[in-house]
């Protein structure tokens, strides 16, 4: 089962390398017009990340993912 | 020469004027480098846990890309939480955790420990610089306290910029050290919850309650890995991909849950402290979308996560920013979670099985499902502040697992669902 998600794992690092190897991929620097703005920021409420991953991390079995998972509260 | 004495005095006054004219001017500018946003949060779950959290955080810029981020949480929790006990037909006594006070709970009910109370205050400081052209490095640590917990921890992520700063490959590493000292000291596993009516006099329940009791305080470190990957796909499109590693060793039972042992009519003989293990890794790998469509933005994310506690999950969170006029937007936003129970998760324990190495009637680590719907609703203000509104219904609905109930267990609820408000006001500036 393991060798199975890690063969999953690394056949999506692969598709991915291979997806940033392609040279159509990206933007030129004076295309960022649409890339600056800040809705489109990946962290683009960081406010409501924190509160809604402090939530989950102490209502549900799992956390992380998009940032560290570790400790932080003793949460009920 | 006394004159002369006056001139230097007036000439030094005028240069501490001017400095202190300089400065005030200088601090505008300081002041005009920091970003700053606050937010504060109201959750409300139906008939147990309430929750205010309020969070103020300040970027500055320092100039050369060079950033300080300081953060200051503050939360206060109150009400009931599940205790893990199962529910009965009849009226069921139970000791609080700190072995000083009782409570009861009504026939039918899901056991809930009324008196959980808490106040966490936390400080988080990073900072952000380039080390060379396309190199950069974030370092930050967190401290974080409450009553009867303590987390201080340290983190770093190192960032490098490829192919026109089209992709972004990061490495973070983070450590934690986790300190729990609850009411009462850290109960054996398995010891048994007394009730004092079983005794004589305070003095022959205090010591049977001592007997029960192991240490008083434990430890849990954790080490988090993360690999990042982020590409741009074209004008309108951000994608990133993240792996994370966490490794946790040390105390991870909870010291406030219960596991119910039951004879084969479903009667509660004996509540049990759960025990868990003391170790955990786990993995999860995270996909997020940022997509420009039509004058909209779209961020999309799935993340799967799987431990050796056998817990898997799956998550899926949509947030779809319209903007409907010059200054105001509307985002609707949708999650769902779902999770397979952790291999020790028992509901209730059997009086008739022997005692398993591990057991956890928390529903939190059980089979389960959960969705959020909510609407955050913003508007830019002048300078460009920004206020917003943000309310979501969360719903939680655990599941069943395979164990059948026995007797009187079919006719009470096992797995109750929790439904909760969030409301939360946040503002830039």
């Amino acid at each position: 089962m393991r060798i199975t998600k890690l063969q999953g794992c690394a056949a999506l690092v692969l598709v991915l390398s291979q997806v940033t190897a392609c040279s159509s991929l990206g933007v030129k620097p004076w295309e960022r017009d649409v890339l600056a703005k800040e809705e489109m920021a990946l962290n683009a409420a960081p406010l409501d990340n924190r509160l809604d991953d402090h939530i989950y991390f102490s209502k549900e079995g799992s956390s992380g993912g998009r940032s560290f998972a570790g400790g932080g509260c003793g949460c009920n | 020469m006394q004159l002369k004495q006056l001139a230097n005095i007036s000439a030094a006054l005028a240069a501490a004027s001017c400095a202190v004219l300089g400065q005030d001017a200088q601090a505008g500018t300081v002041l005009d480098d920091w970003q700053f946003n606050s937010a504060i949060l109201l959750y409300n779950e139906t008939d147990r846990v309430s929750a205010g959290e309020a969070i103020l955080s300040a970027r500055g810029d320092f100039g050369d890309d060079k950033y300080l981020n300081l953060g200051l949480v503050v939360d206060a929790l109150t009400g009931a939480s599940a205790t893990g006990a199962v529910a009965q037909p009849g009226v069921q006594c139970f000791t609080r955790p700190s072995g000083r006070g009782s409570y009861e709970v009504a026939s039918g009910d899901t056991p809930l420990d009324d008196t959980f109370h808490d106040t966490r205050v936390q400080l988080d400081a990073s900072w952000e610089q380039p080390l060379a052209p396309n190199w950069r490095l974030t370092a930050g640590g967190h401290l974080s306290k409450e009553y009867d917990y303590l987390s201080m921890g340290v983190n770093s992520i190192l960032a490098r910029d490829f192919n026109q700063k089209n992709t972004t490959v990061s490495v973070g590493l983070s450590y934690s050290h986790d300190t729990i000292k609850p009411e009462g000291g850290i109960a054996f596993a398995y010891a048994p919850m007394l009730l004092r009516t079983d005794y004589a006099d305070d003095d022959s329940y205090q010591a049977a309650f001592n007997a029960t009791r192991d240490r008083a305080d434990d430890t849990k470190d954790t080490v988090d890995m993360l690999l990042g990957l982020t590409q741009v796909i074209n004008r309108d499109w951000l994608m990133q991909f993240n792996y994370s590693l966490s490794m946790a060793d040390g105390y991870m039972t909870d010291p406030f849950k219960l596991v119910s042992v039951v004879n084969s009519n479903g009667e509660v003989q004996q509540n049990l402290y759960e025990s868990r293990p003391d170790k955990r890794t786990k993995h999860s790998v995270y996909w997020q979308n940022k997509l420009h469509l039509g004058g909209t933005y779209l961020d999309a994310s799935y993340r799967y996560m799987w431990d050796d506690w056998e817990l898997k999950s799956h998550t899926a969170d949509v947030k779809w920013r319209f903007p409907v006029s010059e200054q105001w937007y509307v985002e609707p936003q949708l999650r769902y979670y779902q999770q397979s129970a952790a291999e020790f998760y028992l509901p209730f324990l059997q009086q008739s099985d022997s005692l398993p190495q591990y057991a956890s009637a928390d529903y939190r680590i059980g089979k389960m499902s959960t969705y959020t719907l909510g609407a955050k609703f913003g508007t830019k203000l002048a300078a460009g502040n920004e206020l917003s509104f943000r309310i979501a219904l969360y719903q939680q609905n655990p599941e069943q697992d395979g164990a059948d109930a026995p007797g009187v267990l079919a006719n009470v609820d096992l797995y109750e669902k929790v439904t909760a408000v969030m409301a939360q006001v946040s503002y830039s500036f």
